[in-house]
């Protein structure tokens, strides 16, 4: 009884305080201004289900992708046996689905066990690209600290969850050939569980049937608080890709990669200026218009919710041309920074009850600095490599905006192109009369 | 060599005609003394195809795209305004630019301020030309030379071009050879971001020079370009490896009008 009681508490205050950090996160993001990304729900299944459910961009990089299936199926499919864990614990029962179930159980457990095994050979042989194989793109000096903490916490945290499971199953089918386990004998003198048939009476057959229980105990009640723990460490981490995977590919940018948007403030301007006949839209005197990006505020909650959904496995920057020449850009840092501004926002808002108050800091140069944003040449290359859709180019091309069209801050060449493009029409000093010139050369 | 057919808008209108198609000359194509080269691969092309082409000439100016890139925004949408007010006063429908990064700005950024068009860069004109049979390619100078082609990003990632310039090359009898990094994931050649106009950032390598050592990796007698800027780009990475004799760097036009001796 005493054990139900615990059970339902910790599963009602896990699951309570992750909801409230979710809520939160989702606060953070609808900061950001409004992006029309509903339109055309049934091609936003579609790239949904190709891209976050199907796996599809992983793909384009075979190895990281079959590991990463391993990892991605097992932890799916494990969320079915979850729900008996909860329902034995809230219930005080053990095993409760196979009697009904019968040889379907056996299946369903069995296959969750294979999938467990690979899981643990791809927990491990990421664990070993990221500390002895040493990927060039998991070890550069920008995860250094915490996000490469961060990647080895979700690993090892992932190993342990493995461990407990077979721990509970293993221990499990010894006592229930010896006809000692909780469970109920159903005369067939076995669990029947694929890999903890064999690892079970191998690890354990010469333990007693109390230390027995005590194993099987610690496998069960550990896997649920890993399970709790991990769901409350997700939003903490980069790892809450494996729920944001899923939103951010349906809103995903339905528009070829080479069309930028058109800011509709600066048309009303331009056009305001061009055409005698054009009556501006009253605007709302306590809006100030801003000309692209300076803080996350200013970005659209689409740019927002890419920031938190990327898990920085850093497949932009190891495209990016700017990257790979030795420049400061990194599209990884630049959602990366976007990140830790909108969490630092957000913080403020909580002890400021609800308000922003002024920290005399903004994601454009306390965070992102023009040097990496003159290094972009705009190829899309990080757009395209982004298995879960991220789009970087979008937040570079705003805060550029920002610090040409605001600040007036582009380097001196650029300031001569947009003269020479203004008076001439064209970004070289020629005349708009000698553009036929060429016809007689 | 014949005489280049060249018609302005103006011209048309003044003898109540409609051209076909608008050439989109380019900044580039207009002015850069390596470019104005391309520029007449494909009027020769065009000629050579009967195809009824007409250019805009000095009414035409600058789509706005290095401006757009580079941050500028007002600057982009006065260009885009003043030149949808030209192309819709000659009523024009369908647009061949000779460049990827004025075929993405009139393709996709123009609609929503007023121009529309279908808009086509000039190796999906040549695709279509080759599959109507208005220009045959027999043999030509090019048979069994390697050639690599370079996407562009603004033709490539940008718009989801990649067959067009391909399946053009092929007429050429060549050995198409395609480099590690081609299609989706084809490196940019560094021009491209309003980077064109001005100095890299700190690095330790030029962006053209990767990708000319990539491309010069596979040992080919041309790299094949589609881009203006490419071409810049690609030929000084040439220079850089000081293989200018052995490897040329062309772009898909001239490859065409080369094998056809026009």
């Amino acid at each position: 009884m005493i054990s139900i009681i615990i059970f339902i508490l910790l599963f009602g205050g896990g699951f309570a305080f992750f909801l409230y950090n979710v809520s939160k996160i989702r606060r953070n993001i609808l900061l950001g201004k409004d992006a029309n990304r509903k339109d055309r729900p049934a091609e936003r299944w579609k790239i949904m289900t190709l891209v976050a459910l199907g796996q599809k961009k992983m793909f384009n990089r075979p190895i990281p992708a079959i590991l990463h299936l391993f990892l991605y199926v097992a932890f799916v499919i494990t969320q079915i046996e979850l729900i008996e864990i909860v329902l034995d614990g809230a219930l005080g029962n053990h095993r409760m689905f196979r009697p009904s179930l019968g040889g379907f159980y056996t299946f369903m457990v069995s296959f969750i066990e294979i999938l467990s095994v690979l899981a643990f050979i791809g927990t491990v042989a990421f664990l070993s690209r990221r500390n002895l194989l040493r990927v060039p793109r998991l070890v550069q000096s920008e995860l250094n600290g915490w996000p490469k903490l961060d990647a080895n916490f979700i690993l090892l945290g992932e190993i342990t969850l493995i461990c407990f499971i077979f721990m509970m199953n293993g221990a499990d089918e010894v006592l229930y050939q010896r006809g000692m386990s909780h469970a109920q004998n159903m005369n067939d003198g076995t669990l029947g569980l694929s890999i903890s048939s064999h690892l079970g009476p191998l690890l354990f057959g010469g333990l007693s049937d109390h230390s027995l229980h005590i194993i099987e105990r610690i496998g069960w009640w550990g896997h649920i608080c890993m399970v709790l723990g991990f769901l409350n460490y997700l939003p903490y981490s980069k790892h809450f890709h494996i729920l944001l995977a899923f939103p951010n590919t349906y809103y995903s940018n339905l528009e070829e990669k080479g069309k930028f948007r058109n800011l509709q403030s600066v048309t009303n301007e331009v056009k305001a200026m061009m055409d005698p006949t054009f009556t501006p839209p009253v605007a709302d005197p306590n809006v100030h218009v801003r000309f692209g990006a300076k803080e996350v505020t200013d970005l659209s909650w689409k740019q927002l919710l890419d920031s938190y959904t990327c898990t920085e496995c850093g497949r932009c920057t190891s495209a990016c041309p700017a990257n790979i020449t030795g420049k400061v850009l990194s599209p990884r840092l630049i959602m990366m920074k976007t990140r830790d501004r909108l969490e630092e926002v957000g913080k403020n808002m909580d002890a400021n009850k609800g308000e922003f108050k002024d920290d005399g800091k903004a994601l454009l140069h306390s965070y992102i600095t023009p040097e990496e944003l003159w290094a972009c040449t705009s190829c899309n290359a990080c757009v395209q490599e982004c298995p879960v859709n991220i789009d970087p180019l979008s937040i570079i091309m705003d805060l550029r905006r920002y610090l040409v069209m605001e600040e007036s801050a582009a380097p001196t060449e650029l300031n001569m192109m947009f003269s020479n493009v203004e008076n001439n029409g064209a970004p070289w000093q020629f005349s708009q009369s000698d553009r036929l010139n060429w016809k007689n050369e | 060599m014949a005489e280049l057919q060249i018609r302005t808008m103006a011209d048309y209108m003044a003898s109540g005609e409609t051209p076909e198609i608008l050439f989109w000359v380019g900044c580039a194509g207009s002015f850069d003394d390596r470019a104005k080269k391309i520029t007449k691969a494909i009027v020769k092309i065009l000629n050579h195809a009967h195809v009824k082409f007409a250019v805009l000439g000095t009414e035409e100016s600058c789509t706005g795209d290095p401006a757009k890139r580079a941050g500028n925004e007002f600057l982009f949408q006065m260009q885009a305004m003043t030149n949808i007010t030209v192309l819709n006063g000659y009523e024009v429908k369908k647009i061949v630019t000779g460049c990827p990064h004025c075929f993405n700005t009139l393709k996709n950024e123009y609609p929503s301020l007023g121009g529309s068009y279908e808009v086509i860069h000039h190796t999906q004109l040549l695709q279509d030309l080759l599959n109507s049979g208005r220009i045959k390619i027999e043999g030509g100078n090019f048979k069994g030379k390697k050639i690599t082609f370079h996407d562009p990003c603004y033709l490539g990632r940008g718009n989801d071009v990649y067959e067009a310039p391909r399946s053009v090359m092929i007429n050429l009898d060549a050995e198409l050879a395609e480099m590690k990094r081609s299609r989706q994931n084809g490196l940019c050649c560094g021009a491209g971001g309003a980077q064109m106009f001005k100095e890299a950032e700190k690095g330790n390598k030029e962006v053209n020079v990767e990708r000319s050592e990539e491309a010069l990796a596979l040992n080919p007698d041309v790299i094949a370009v589609g881009c203006p800027f490419c071409m810049t780009m690609m030929t000084d990475g040439v220079k850089h490896f000081n293989k200018e004799s052995s490897v040329k760097v062309m772009d898909v036009a001239e490859l065409i009008a080369q094998a056809k001796d026009l």
